[in-house]
């Protein structure tokens, strides 16, 4: 019992502050945000976690939206229209 | 037939392409010369930037979006609403998404194993079997057992747990299949997950594009 807790914290502290700061450094060349401040390396990785959080939202709002418009041109769209087959040509 | 193929494609939208390819592989190839030891993971990140991929996935995204309309169309007589549509639509986008990754990653492998959670509900599969398996070795095995353990551990740690691991914990919940994983494997399957949403995003842009230049009725932007 206190051996497996003892385990997970020990888990826990053998992430190390320079693993972190590899990790977060790698993470935040993918925000398009932070590369505008780039310049400034003062930005701490609570900033960089919480523009991630805050972009994986954001593409999730994106995704929704084009979901509901391509629903309603599908609605639009004949299934064996040729506008269909001339679609289907292209994405192939 | 081939004169109109050559009048849809536009020059402008191929340029703006090619801008944007060329900015991120230069991202890609800043972030494979600095760190020459995770260079494995410098390459899957690249493949989410690549023509070739964004082709792939649209291909299956189209042959996603055709299932979708052939159930829905099955169950006219229950006349489906527009949110159930849009629902139907996200899920097949993001199971495109994930077959693309071909279950390389945490997150892939979360969406697809949901996917089947879904179909097998009213059977009522044991949990167990749902289980995913760990891709470090800084989870060890042990903490994959016991429940109850686990969230009284993070019950007793919640007032001691700094600023940045708290953050870390709402990033694992944000990417699917890393809400209880440890520290480092969130960060880099929200790396991937990061490069993946945005292909997502860019392919389904380009098929409203294609949908919409034949659509009767186009949507109002």
């Amino acid at each position: 019992m206190s051996n497996r807790r003892s385990r997970q914290t020990s888990n826990a502290s053998r992430i190390s502050d320079d693993q972190m700061i590899d990790l977060v450094s790698k993470l935040r060349q993918f925000l398009p945000e932070i590369h505008e401040r780039r310049r400034s390396d003062k930005v701490s990785a609570s900033k960089v976690l919480q523009e991630t959080c805050n972009y994986i939202r954001k593409l999730h709002r994106e995704v929704d939206n084009l979901s509901d418009r391509l629903s309603q041109l599908l609605d639009s769209v004949d299934e064996d229209s040729p506008e269909a087959a001339v679609i289907r040509s292209l994405l192939m | 037939m081939a004169s109109l193929i050559s009048d849809i494609e536009p020059p402008t939208s191929t340029t703006s392409d090619l801008v944007r390819r060329k900015k991120r592989s230069s991202a890609s190839s800043a972030a494979s010369s600095r760190s020459s030891a995770s260079s494995v993971s410098g390459e899957i990140h690249a493949r989410w930037r690549s023509e070739k991929q964004q082709r792939i996935y649209s291909a299956k995204l189209f042959q996603a979006l055709q299932q979708v309309r052939l159930n829905s169309s099955a169950s006219t007589s229950s006349s489906p609403t527009a949110q159930k549509r849009g629902k139907a639509v996200r899920e097949a986008a993001d199971r495109a998404l994930a077959v693309s990754a071909r279950g390389r990653t945490l997150w892939s492998r979360a969406i697809l194993a949901n996917r089947i959670k879904l179909k097998f509900r009213k059977q009522r599969r044991p949990r167990a079997t749902m289980a995913i398996p760990a891709m470090t070795t800084v989870v060890s095995s042990s903490s994959n057992r016991s429940r109850k353990r686990r969230v009284s551990v993070l019950r007793l740690n919640k007032k001691s747990i700094p600023d940045v691991n708290r953050k870390v914990r709402v990033l694992g919940r944000l990417v699917p299949g890393c809400g209880k994983q440890s520290v480092p494997v969130i960060l880099e399957e929200a790396t991937d997950y990061i490069q993946a949403l945005e292909m997502q995003v860019r392919a389904m842009n380009s098929l409203v594009q294609l949908l919409s230049s034949y659509g009767s009725a186009p949507p109002p932007i």
